[in-house]
């Protein structure tokens, strides 16, 4: 197979939807055996792009290739026949089938089969497993998987089904670090048979890590494009965000003024005799291994799964927190993991989301005063940077950034004294994410206390002082920030490093 | 391959098989009478219905739905094909299940429109059509019930596949009827594992969206989920006429619950994607089991129902204990 024979190649695409244009002419120029990173931030019309070239949209104008080819009209049958493949940030598995039925299922529906042949379906799973190194039971439930081997199955199933073109659309945002790698030698494996590959992702580090080509999309028009090695970190954010942003470190001044000591935390199970100081000023980072603890620590402070044992002081006074209640009535506010089900009311309209968790302020004898909430809702979505016309439409229409800006604005609406944010930036385009940090740097500066639970060691490093890593639920040292790199971190957390001392 | 042994002796249907073993030898031990070829006869005849229902049900559940509209699609089924027959002079066992099946799949299409076409949940739009149908037919058709049921197909209930006498000259018959189930659990056996509309119908019920992108048909599967139960429901209604050798317009109403539980006590899972043919017979076997029985280990006939109930708690509690184990075991 040729190497440098272009697979498809888009010319000036266009797409409107009732009048709004997602995509406003993109080019676009994919090879045989080349990874290219689609990268842009969110509503960039990454997600259009994409539906076009699988053909679950028509584009408005514009032409499309495919192997030199004009395609007049391509439907989602016709792509999938062409070798073009597309694997979802859901994967699109089933859960109760089998790992060897999911890989061979869209091939026989693929070939109009009637009867359901057990045999030639693990045999094809098993191939198709050889070839990209995957080793998994074929006869498995694929909901005993981990995420990792679930997108195993859509790989193998994408390429049984004669890929050419595969395109991943986010595939490391559920992934650990371990796991990334794993995925990276496999599409090594599909460039190296002639696949060309596309990846949507927009963190940087991972591009650099895969990537022959980037192309960053912003407002549906390409705006760069071009060999990995043409991009440095700043040229990076900047065609993706169209503005300069200055990763700023946060160093606090040195305060002595205490707002929250927690004493030998433990919850059986989750962690065990977990102690920190957290002063004025201070942004603390608590780090560790998915399981580490982490998290529980986050739940315990907000009363969600209660420490059963240890003190907790707030300005230097002792405090219980046995519910959401009291710890709701001590000012404390939570930024959940998953603000999908835990942080919104997705189907609830920005309004209802931002006074959610300080409904009672606006209960007038006996009413709710719904003009002041409004006006409330109005004032934070200028305040916090959230892109949204009203109060009124659902928070489901926002994007990741905006909707996660308006879970912090709930809480910041609640006047809090401590705020614990559990992953505040996951899913988060680069943009808002440093509009996040800038905010959350603001409110150290108004006397919050800031913890910051988060997998993401850079972000960590950039916004905290302190640092507190958590290892099989023990608090494993306090380090401070300003004496640490990312690799060092990484390896303080996996425990290469203390190993080696002992 | 250890490991495979210690699952199925570990899965839903094993459980449900040692509590249906447990229960027996402790009716066995109270009436020594139990054990024998009497008792299976009996309980054959009155497993009979609930498990063409109870088949049926479970297919729809495995696609992620629910329908309890069948027993009123299976009276009005049956009680209108015999007022029509009785009506018309039409005398034929043929003719009284086929007329059966169509008012039956008639039915089915519109739970699969309502479903499908006007996006209501199954749980809403076939209780909508369960009272259209149960409405209908006393409305329409009357109240009465009708024990002159035409010759010919009352007959069909005096046919045996085979008699046996015991010591003691009492007959116990199998009817002719039973094959109904039979060919019923083997032909859904069939068709769930070894062809692509079986296999699709478990793929809607775990992932609906995944299912359409993979290039199924859904609304289509939907459509012959729905009718082909519509239409077992009329079989199964005349079956069941056949078999008390009487009409009447309301006599399978509120069965709906039974057959949900059995078929959730052989291993479907409410939610979906879940059930086998064979988890379904068992589940379907226990709770009859529990029925007829009850009386020999001398439970008064009021706490039959509370027995029953429990039964039903207990045997799900386990079903759905052990999907969240499942859920929440590592991942490999």
């Amino acid at each position: 197979m040729e190497m440098n024979e272009v697979f498809l190649k888009l010319e000036g695409i266009k797409k409107s939807f009732g009048g709004v244009e997602a995509l406003k002419g993109v080019d676009l120029e994919i090879k045989k055996g080349e990874i290219h990173c689609l990268a842009g931030e969110n509503g960039c019309g990454k997600s259009t792009l994409i539906k076009v070239i699988s053909g679950a949209h028509d584009a408005t104008e514009g032409n499309i290739y495919i192997e030199g080819k004009k395609i007049e009209h391509l439907n989602p049958i016709d792509a999938i026949r062409l070798g073009i493949q597309v694997i979802y940030q859901d994967f699109a598995v089933f859960p109760n089938l089998t790992v060897a039925e999911n890989i061979a299922m869209n091939r026989a529906l693929m070939t109009g089969a009637k009867k359901m042949d057990w045999k030639k379906a693990r045999e094809l799973a098993v191939m198709a497993m050889e070839q990209i190194g995957a080793h998994m039971n074929p006869d498995i439930l694929v909901e005993r998987l981990s995420v990792a081997n679930k997108q195993m199955v859509a790989i193998c199933r994408a390429i049984i089904n004669d890929a050419k073109l595969l395109i991943l659309d986010e595939p490391t945002t559920a992934l650990t670090a371990k796991e990334v790698d794993k995925l990276n030698i496999i599409i090594r494996r599909l460039k190296a048979k002639g696949i060309a590959i596309v990846i949507v992702n927009h963190k940087l580090d991972e591009i650099y890590g895969i990537a022959d080509k980037l192309t960053i999309l912003r407002n549906g028009e390409n705006v760069a494009n071009g060999g990995i090695e043409e991009f440095d970190r700043t040229r990076f954010i900047k065609d993706l965000t169209g503005r300069d942003i200055v990763e700023t470190t946060y160093r606090p001044e040195k305060s002595t003024e205490e707002i929250l000591r927690v004493e030998r935390f433990t919850r059986n199970g989750a962690f065990e005799d977990v102690s920190f100081v957290l002063n004025k000023g201070d942004v603390l980072g608590i780090t560790g291994l998915l399981g580490s603890g982490r998290s529980e620590i986050g739940d315990a402070l907000f009363g969600l799964a209660p420490a059963e044992s240890g003190k907790v002081f707030l300005n230097e006074k002792e405090i219980s927190i046995k519910s959401i209640e009291d710890a709701m009535n001590h000012k404390i506010g939570y930024v959940p993991e998953d603000r999908l089900t835990q942080g919104l009311f997705l189907d609830r309209s920005i309004q209802d989301n931002t006074v959610a968790a300080s409904i009672s302020k606006y209960l007038i004898k006996g009413k709710l005063d719904h003009a002041k909430m409004y006006e409330v809702t109005k004032e934070w979505i200028k305040k916090i940077g959230c892109i949204a016309p009203s109060p009124n439409p659902d928070i489901r229409t926002l994007s990741g950034g905006n909707a996660q800006k308006m879970v912090i604005a709930k809480w910041l609406n609640t006047e809090p004294k401590l705020l614990v944010l559990n992953g505040p930036t996951v899913g988060v385009d680069v943009g808002s994410k440093s509009d996040i940090h800038m905010i959350l740097h603001d409110l150290v500066k108004a006397g919050v206390g800031i913890i910051i639970i988060s997998d993401d060691l850079s972000e960590l490093i950039q916004n905290c002082n302190k640092i507190m890593i958590m290892k099989n639920g023990k608090a494993s040292g306090m380090l401070e920030a300003a004496t640490l790199n990312e690799t060092e971190l990484t390896h303080l957390l996996s425990g290469k490093k203390e190993d080696n001392n002992e | 391959m250890n490991n495979k042994i210690k699952n199925v002796l570990t899965s839903n249907e094993m459980i449900v098989a040692y509590i249906i073993i447990g229960l027996s030898i402790l009716i066995g031990c109270v009436n020594s009478a139990f054990f024998g070829v009497s008792t299976l006869v009996s309980l054959s005849r009155s497993m009979l219905v609930m498990l063409i229902f109870a088949v049926c049900e479970m297919v729809v559940i495995i696609s992620g739905g629910i329908d309890v509209s069948f027993p009123a699609v299976a009276c009005i089924s049956l009680y209108a094909t015999i007022r029509f027959m009785l009506a018309s002079g039409i005398d034929s066992p043929l003719f009284a299940f086929a007329m059966a099946a169509v008012i039956g799949i008639s039915f089915g299409a519109f739970n699969a429109f309502l479903i499908c076409k006007m996006k209501i949940p199954p749980l809403i739009a076939t209780l909508g059509v369960s009272s259209v149908a149960n409405g209908g037919t006393l409305a329409f058709l009357g109240t009465k019930e009708i024990s002159n049921i035409p010759e010919h197909v009352d007959k069909l209930s005096q046919i045996f596949i085979f008699t046996y006498t015991n010591a003691g000259g009492i007959k116990y018959s199998l009817t002719v009827l039973f094959l109904i189930p039979v060919i019923v659990c083997i032909g859904a056996y069939i068709i769930l594992k070894y062809t692509m509309l079986g296999r699709g119908i478990y793929a809607i019920g775990g992932d609906k969206n995944a299912a359409r992108i993979a290039g199924f048909n859904v609304t289509k599967i939907q459509f012959i989920i729905y009718m082909t139960v519509g239409c077992f429901a009329g079989i199964g209604g005349m079956t069941y006429m056949i078999l008390m050798r009487q009409a009447s317009p309301q006599v399978l109403m509120g069965s709906e619950m039974m057959v949900i539980a059995a078929v959730v006590m052989g291993g479907a899972r409410i939610t979906g994607g879940h059930g086998s043919v064979f988890g379904t017979i068992l589940g379907v076997g226990l709770i009859t089991l529990v029925q007829n029985n009850l009386i020999m280990l001398g439970v008064p006939t009021h706490f039959q129902t509370l027995v029953v109930g429990l039964i039903i708690v207990i045997g799900i509690s386990i079903t759905s204990l052990r999907a969240k184990k499942i859920a929440n075991s590592a991942k490999v």
